[in-house]
């Protein structure tokens, strides 16, 4: 689905991802933990394609093509799919019309018709059911005025709408209480399929108890520094981080 | 809605820029009182319609061009413009097929087809037009249908010829021919434009509409609109206008007048697409257009509603005089400038009768190195007893090189009035563009997406036609404005 081969990216003159490997096939669940700062956010950021950051080295496969090269547009129209950390607001565009542009961009991008508005709208009525959303959340504008948890379960709404091949979560479990997570969960899990992949982000193991991960990879100063399976995410929930610092300062001295 | 609007319109250019070959009678350049004589003179007017103009002509020579607004332009010279210019008819048009297949082409080129608006004449309701070429109106349509209910929509020409009364008992009441400069120097040479009168008692069954094209070079447009709304009628109108690509700088000022008796409404949109002038800020349309309505009655409601994207300069002020007890104004106001494109644009609420009441809603975009200045004036009198006036002026700025400014002026002389401002400045996100294109969204679509969804409250006051037109030009606008 997705290599990642020594990937470096810096912000300016400062290099934040120093050489990740990452290898996701289809049907997998990865999970990608580490302390503030280490690199995590940077990392959907350069592959979802924002221009705020330098590739300076090292090579990105989806889907056999180059991803490093694609606009971010063609990044999502080849199925790469974001779930943003902090979802943005669109004052005056009601979520159906921006779903609806989306939709059908992606469609012709792929020499598809435009989806006929009756299926659009049956669409949504099936997938915002999906992540419990209410269906006038659909008609008012995209994120504006929305809580926090509306956010997040409206950003799966949109992945559910647009059936990504690679869906990244950018710490979608922030700011949600249980039972929003439960929700949002719920819909990841309602989504996987043996065609598509998921790279979970987080902070916390909690998001793990519900989204169970085949892989877990510890991402420290830029770099993988440990993967193992879901148990490793267990392990740092309760040894916390600092052991892998500890590990890792030395390796670098 | 929107979306397969702008796929349609992925162009940069300006493409109603062409010109049409066409034999024009014109008038000599210059302005003096003889100029004055062979333009009412070519129009067969009245005397008491030359005696107007002089009257306008004489007291426009003792005033100076205002300078208060925020643009910056090469002060036209007034002797260089040419005052009357019109298509020289080869006969008396007596149907819709003598109007000259130039012409005709020309509206096709422009979305008129005047062809299908004969052929839906009296089937069903649709939308009446007058169509102002240069100087002189050429064709108006539904006249017939139209008068069946008693609603008179005629050129101003016809109407100074068949309605002197309404005309001379309407015109300048509004917008005075001293008013200032601009206003005095169209009472005086103007030419043509649209006239419109709803009787008592009507609803008028389509939406009347006048279009404006300017196309001979060297000339000036200076049309004139009169709409008379009795009691308890209402009209909706619209205004549209176009203008060739040409280097120099070509001036339009026109005068919109609208009085409202009692109970009447009037609602009067305009979708402005005059040359803005090319990338580096040369050539384009200065519009210094005076449009003013009184609610001279009770219960009596005026509604402006614009979508500003053409013109090089822009100098206008929509503005309502609530004369009525009850009496309601509203502007709603979407201008966009890109390139080296300059607006001062906003409007006045004069309250006058007691419980008036006024909306302003100002949407201002801009883009490029240009500069969009918003421009009100809320006036309560002494005795608006419980006037009330709701403004809101929201700019919008794309990259960091354009300039958006508000003027809001307030003057309270009743304790009674309550006058609410809110005002908002924001950028166009890069967040917001990421989002978009995160979802497969490119940019142009993107900025098309955000900044119709900026200007939504202001659209959905458009008539749907207009609306999906106003929708289309906001996008060919800001085209290549961000990224």
């Amino acid at each position: 689905m997705i290599s990642i081969k020594n990937l470096h990216a810096s912000i300016g003159d400062k290099e934040i991802l120093r050489g990740i490997n990452l290898e996701v096939k289809a049907g997998e669940v990865h999970a990608i933990m580490g302390p503030n700062g280490s690199g995590k956010s940077t990392l959907s950021s350069v592959l979802a394609g924002r221009e705020d950051y330098n590739v300076t080295e090292g090579e990105v496969t989806f889907n056999g093509k180059n991803l490093l090269e694609l606009s971010p547009e063609d990044r999502a129209r080849e199925g790469l799919f974001l779930a943003f950390q902090y979802p943005v607001e669109i004052p005056g565009v009601s979520n159906v019309n921006f779903l609806r542009t989306a939709v059908n961009e992606i469609r012709k991008y792929h020499g598809q018709e435009e989806m006929p508005a009756k299926d659009f709208l049956a669409l949504v009525k099936e997938k915002s059911k999906l992540v419990e959303l209410d269906a006038k959340l659909a008609s008012r504008s995209v994120n504006e005025g929305f809580s926090g948890g509306e956010k997040k379960r409206n950003e799966i709404f949109q992945m559910a709408m647009l059936n990504p091949k690679l869906a990244i979560l950018d710490e979608t479990d922030s700011g949600l209480d249980i039972d929003a997570l439960r929700i949002v969960a719920t819909g990841v899990n309602k989504l996987k399929s043996k065609d598509n992949a998921t790279i979970v982000i987080t902070h916390y193991q909690r998001l793990l108890d519900y989204i169970v991960p085949d892989f877990v990879h510890i991402l420290y100063k830029g770099r993988i520094v440990k993967s193992g399976g879901k148990e490793l995410a267990l392990e740092m929930e309760a040894k916390g981080y600092d052991e892998i610092k500890a590990q890792f300062e030395r390796i670098e001295s | 809605m929107a979306n397969e609007i702008l796929e349609e319109h992925i162009q940069n250019e300006y493409k109603w820029g062409f010109t049409t070959n066409i034999d024009t009678d014109e008038a000599p350049k210059g302005l003096n009182e003889d100029i004055i004589r062979f333009i009412s003179a070519k129009k067969n007017e009245p005397e008491w319609m030359l005696e107007f103009r002089l009257k306008a002509f004489r007291n426009w020579q003792n005033m100076i061009e205002p300078t208060w607004a925020h643009v910056s332009y090469k002060k036209p010279d007034f002797q260089d413009i040419i005052y009357y210019s019109a298509p020289k008819p080869k006969k008396e048009l007596a149907s819709l097929d003598e109007v000259d297949p130039e012409l005709l082409k020309t509206f096709e080129k422009l979305g008129i087809s005047l062809e299908e608006q004969k052929r839906l004449s009296g089937v069903q309701s649709n939308i009446a037009v007058d169509i102002v070429f240069d100087s002189v109106s050429v064709k108006t349509t539904f006249k017939e249908t139209l008068a069946e209910k008693g609603i008179i929509f005629c050129s101003f020409s016809e109407a100074v010829q068949d309605h002197p009364e309404l005309v001379k008992k309407y015109m300048g009441m509004a917008v005075p021919p001293t008013d200032n400069f601009y206003a005095a120097l169209n009472s005086a040479v103007f030419t043509d434009g649209s006239f419109c009168y709803i009787p008592k008692g009507v609803r008028s069954p389509m939406e009347l509409s006048t279009y404006f094209r300017i196309n001979a070079s060297g000339t000036g447009q200076f049309e004139r609109t009169l709409i008379i709304a009795d009691e308890d009628s209402y009209v909706s109108y619209l205004e549209g206008c176009t203008a060739p690509q040409r280097d120099e700088n070509q001036l339009h000022a026109a005068v919109v007048e609208i009085i409202t008796h009692k109970n009447a409404e009037v609602k009067y949109s305009t979708v402005q697409n005059w040359y803005p002038g090319d990338k580096d800020g040369k050539g384009g349309i200065f519009n210094f257009v005076t449009k003013r309505g009184i609610c001279l009655e009770d219960n009596s409601k005026i509604s402006w509603t614009q979508v500003e994207t053409g013109s090089a300069v822009t100098w206008k002020y929509p503005s309502v005089i609530l004369k009525g007890n009850n009496s309601v104004g509203e502007f709603y106001s979407v201008a966009v400038t890109n390139n080296y494109q300059q607006a001062d644009t906003g409007t006045k609420m004069i309250h006058i009768g007691k419980n008036t009441r006024s909306t302003i809603i100002s949407k201002g975009i801009s883009a490029g190195f240009s500069n969009n200045s918003y421009r009100g004036l809320v006036q309560i009198k002494k005795g608006a007893s419980n006037a009330r006036n709701f403004s809101q002026c929201d700019s919008l700025l794309m990259g960091d090189k354009c300039g958006a400014h508000t003027f809001p002026y307030i003057e309270i002389k009743d304790k009674s009035a309550i006058v609410e401002h809110e005002a908002t400045t924001s950028k166009i996100g890069e967040d917001q563009l990421f989002y978009c294109k995160q979802r497969g969204i490119d940019n142009e679509k993107a900025i098309g997406l955000i900044v119709n969804g900026y200007c939504k409250e202001v659209l959905n006051k458009l008539p749907m036609e207009f609306a999906v037109e106003a929708q289309k030009l906001l996008a060919i606008s800001l085209e290549g404005s961000v990224g």
